[in-house]
């Protein structure tokens, strides 16, 4: 009866190893689809039992942290409230929802090693502890901007030109990150600076000037007529007050913002140049912030009727009408910062970020984010002669309201129109750095909606007053 | 070394397993070490020494590997339940020292086990009886549509599957090693397969029957699966007929597939095993819920090779008592291991069964007597099915039916028969290793 029973015995290892096998199955070769699976409450569960790591301000203040809840979960909180929320977004477990920093960041805040120390933590067991985040975020000119937006809906971006490092990211109306899901008429999780794409009106014009000027075509001295109205794309175009200048400087013609210069501009550059640019100012494409992708909003004309994005370049935009910000384009704040973050860099546009280090729970650095150039925009001397003209602006032109606080900037307004004709609903702009001969901080500045306001008046007063602050926290 | 002292050494891993085990649940829950974990170290090898004791006084012959694997299996057990859930552990403690009298009440009962032969027929009919109890009104305890335990209420529960699969093992091993000669003879070869005569098919008739009325009456794919699979390796064992066996299962599939579609029950648990990441099935519609069986597989997934260390498993719903994983210290006992120890963990625990089935077969090999021979190969052949039944529902091989994993699981009538069982196979292995 030997035989029989080797037979037996031979049949239950076969049995045995259909076992091993279909564990395998499902721990090793099946394991990643059963962890995504939708129905599997473990994912949620898991990440709940993470001690996500702290977002920390450039100043060390908690911006987010993690706080024991029952059965070893964690729950998120955020002391600094609705100042950060647009930046930070929030990170809920249970409903699986993340925003901003908080999902962009997420590897770091989760904690996820990788190598060796991901096969020693998993035998170990235990408390996932995250990295700490320590942002470019400055609170005190984030508390300025709140201050200074307080009643109207807009946003603020401030970007340090040599590094990218973003130290301002606040718009209105926003949302308290702790409270996530409330639901009013003055609440909005849509990021103004980086997802409300708005007619940017004149401070376009130094994309306009740049384009100019380093594409050799025009010097700063050039005399172009800037007699109003003036037939642009089969349409008349007007300059404020419909006020006729005849022939000016391109120099002259920024300072006063006039039109018709600019558009002709774009026009005489032309539509393959201009595109160009605007190519190498980081438009048509998100821009590269450490940010969620589906938060990013393109910069880049649309058309008037379909409200779609034309393709770069497109034969159907109305390429002098876009020089001077009109014309269906529709920008971010953030991509005016940096319009203005590569003028003050000598022409080259770093790469924005707002994650400045990561920190582990042993308090050593694991990745430190460092400057990265996304592109050179213009050659030096004509970042030099722009911001020459922008100082202008603010000396003597458009933009003298921002002079008064006696730091020295350079800067562009804008004022879109908005409205239907005849309509005087504005939305101003301010787009700028300081010192204007050293910068150290750009900034953009816009408020969504105004009756009758000018950038000027409006949106250059509040960009100086969080320059000077953000100037004497860098000095201090 | 003699085999008891062989024995003796063999109870040393099991001890500190079961130190290390409850050392390690202690520091995961409180972070420190208490030497608690040390006494429970320490009564579990007393427990164990007196196993060995009865076993060196009786039983000197005796295998010298399946006590102290039958002992590491049963500390990993006891550490798992405790890890789980503690008063279940101080329960299961119990149980295993009242399985540990009862195994050493079988050893000294059925010195010589072969008078068992003689209550044959009562050993059939009382398995049957236990086999039903399920089923009489006012005992029967329907759990999930299937009726696996007898349950009074404030007095005691029980599985008399546990027991009934002992019974039938013996009646068939006692029936066979009369009749085996008469199954063989008069055989016809047919195309290179021997088919017996039609009358000796009797026993495949009389085992397929008991196994369509356990699905049939009992509801119960896994335990019929079990029963039928051991009885079956018994008569091919006996008589060395593949015909046997392929006839037997070929019946059992037809018939499981007939009853299966006209049992509501068990086309549901065959729904589940199809489909059980369905979004409609996972919550639940018409009696069918593949709630239990889909959160098996994310408890393994979510361990990986290595596992998530020990008492790292989410068992409940955080923040409430609702279960993640239904039944985590008995039918899905597997799964918590897969979870905490990995697939590394899990083919530990399978290789355990694995190396204590060898030896049940080993004893089977070197038994001097048919009877004795078809009992090693039934009490094995049942072991090894059993584990196979609910790992393999666990890891969806086969439809998910609620038996336990031998040793292992919560549940005093698992514990006690198995140990009953183990006792069997020692008592025949004495036997077959005395010199002569």
């Amino acid at each position: 009866m030997n035989a029989p029973i080797a037979r037996v015995f031979a049949l239950i290892i076969v049995l045995f190893a259909l076992l091993l096998v279909w564990t395998s199955r499902w721990t090793v070769f099946d394991a990643q689809s059963l962890r995504d699976n939708p129905l599997n409450a473990r994912t949620v569960i898991d990440e709940e039992k993470i001690d996500r790591g702290e977002i920390l301000a450039d100043d060390g203040t908690v911006l987010a942290r993690s706080v024991k809840g029952p059965d070893h979960t964690f729950t998120r909180t955020y002391p600094t409230g609705s100042l950060f929320s647009q930046a930070i977004g929030y990170s809920k477990v249970k409903t699986g929802q993340q925003a901003g920093l908080e999902l962009s960041d997420g590897q770091y805040l989760r904690g996820v090693q990788t190598g060796l120390s991901a096969i020693v933590g998993q035998l170990g067991g235990g408390t996932q502890v995250g990295d700490t985040v320590d942002t470019t975020l400055d609170p005190k000119a984030q508390a300025l901007a709140r201050q200074l937006l307080t009643g109207r809906a807009g946003s603020v971006v401030a970007i340090v030109p040599r590094t990218g490092a973003v130290k301002v990211m606040f718009s209105l109306p926003t949302y308290n990150d702790n409270h996530p899901t409330a639901a009013g008429p003055d609440i909005s999780q849509l990021n103004g600076a980086t997802q409300d794409a708005d007619t940017p009106g004149s401070t376009f014009k130094i994309v306009t000037v740049t384009a100019a000027l380093d594409s050799g075509k025009f010097t700063p001295t050039s005399d172009v007529n800037g007699d109003s109205p003036r037939i642009i794309s089969g349409v008349p175009l007007e300059n404020d007050s419909n006020q006729s200048w005849g022939l000016q400087t391109i120099s002259t013609a920024l300072t006063y913002s006039i039109n018709t210069i600019f558009a002709q501009l774009a026009q005489d550059v032309g539509r393959a140049t201009m595109t160009e640019y605007m190519k190498r100012f980081g438009f048509y494409s998100k821009p590269p912030l450490d940010y969620p992708p589906n938060e990013l909003t393109p910069s880049e004309p649309h058309s008037l009727t379909t409200n779609k994005a034309y393709p770069p370049a497109s034969p159907d935009e109305d390429i002098g009408r876009i020089g001077i910000g009109q014309g269906g384009l529709e920008v971010t704040p953030l991509q005016m910062a940096m319009v203005a973050a590569a003028v003050a860099n000598g022409g080259k546009l770093m790469v924005p970020h707002l994650t400045d280090q990561v920190v582990n729970p042993d308090g050593q650095t694991i990745d430190t984010i460092k400057p990265t150039l996304y592109s050179r925009v213009m050659k030096p001397s004509t970042a030099h002669d722009v911001s020459q003209m922008m100082q202008n602006v603010v000396e003597e032109g458009t933009g003298k309201p921002a002079e008064t606080l006696g730091i020295s900037l350079a800067g562009k307004t804008g004022t879109a129109s908005i409205g239907a004709t005849g309509s005087n609903l504005t939305e101003p702009w301010f787009i700028g750095f300081a010192p204007a001969t050293d910068p150290k901080i750009a900034i953009a500045v816009t408020i969504d909606r105004t009756d009758d306001g000018y950038g000027g008046t409006i949106a250059a007063p509040i960009a100086a007053e969080i320059m000077k602050l953000l100037l004497s926290e860098l000095h201090g | 070394m003699t085999a008891r002292n062989r024995e003796l050494v063999g109870l040393v891993p099991a001890s500190l397993l079961v130190t290390a085990g409850f050392a390690g649940v202690f520091i995961q829950r409180s972070n420190a070490l208490s030497n608690v974990s040390l006494t429970y170290g320490a009564i579990f090898l007393g427990l164990c020494l007196v196993g060995h004791v009865v076993i060196r006084a009786t039983l000197p012959y005796a295998d010298p590997y399946m006590f102290p694997l039958v002992a590491l299996l049963s500390s990993f057990g006891i550490v798992m339940i405790y890890r789980i859930d503690s008063t279940d552990a101080r329960q299961q403690a119990q149980w295993f020292v009242l399985g540990l009298i009862l195994f050493a009440a079988t050893i000294v009962a059925f010195r010589d086990y072969r008078k068992l032969e003689r209550y044959r027929y009562t050993i059939a009919v009382v398995s049957l009886f236990l086999l039903m109890l399920p089923r009489l009104p006012g005992l029967g305890d329907e759990v999930n549509g299937a009726y696996l335990a007898v349950h009074i209420p404030g007095v005691f529960e029980f599985q008399p599957t546990e027991f009934a699969k002992i019974g039938f093992v013996i009646f068939l091993a006692s029936y066979l090693r009369d009749t085996r000669q008469v199954l063989v003879l008069g055989a016809r070869r047919i195309l290179g397969v021997t088919i017996p005569p039609i009358k000796h098919f009797g026993p495949v008739i009389v085992i397929w029957g008991l196994a369509m009325l356990i699905l049939f009456a009992l509801h119960d794919v896994g335990s019929s699966l079990m029963f039928y699979g051991a009885l079956l390796s018994i008569l091919y064992v006996a008589t060395s007929r593949v015909s046997f066996v392929i006839v037997g299962l070929l019946a059992f599939g037809l018939g499981a597939w007939y009853i299966g579609a006209h049992v509501p029950h068990i086309d549901a648990r065959v729904q589940e095993w199809l489909h059980p990441l369905s979004r409609k099935l996972y919550y639940g519609s018409g009696g069918v819920s593949s709630y239990q069986q889909a959160n098996a597989l994310f408890a393994q997934a979510a361990g990986g090779m290595f596992g998530q260390g020990f008492g790292q498993a989410t068992l409940t719903i955080p923040g409430t008592s609702a279960p993640l994983l239904p039944a985590p210290s008995t039918d899905m006992i597997y799964a918590v291991i897969t979870d905490e120890l990995g697939l590394f963990g899990a083919a530990a625990v399978l290789i355990t069964y694995l190396m204590l089935i060898a030896r049940g077969f080993k004893t089977a090999v070197l038994a001097r007597d048919s009877f004795s021979t078809l009992l090693a190969v039934g009490l094995s052949s049942v072991l090894a099915l059993q584990v196979f039944v609910i790992v393999g529902g666990v890891t969806r091989v086969i439809p998910l039916t609620g038996v336990t994993l031998p040793f292992i699981s919560y549940g005093g009538s698992s514990i006690i028969a198995n140990l009953v069982l183990v006792a069997l196979l020692l008592l025949v292995s004495d036997r077959a290793r005395r010199p002569v």
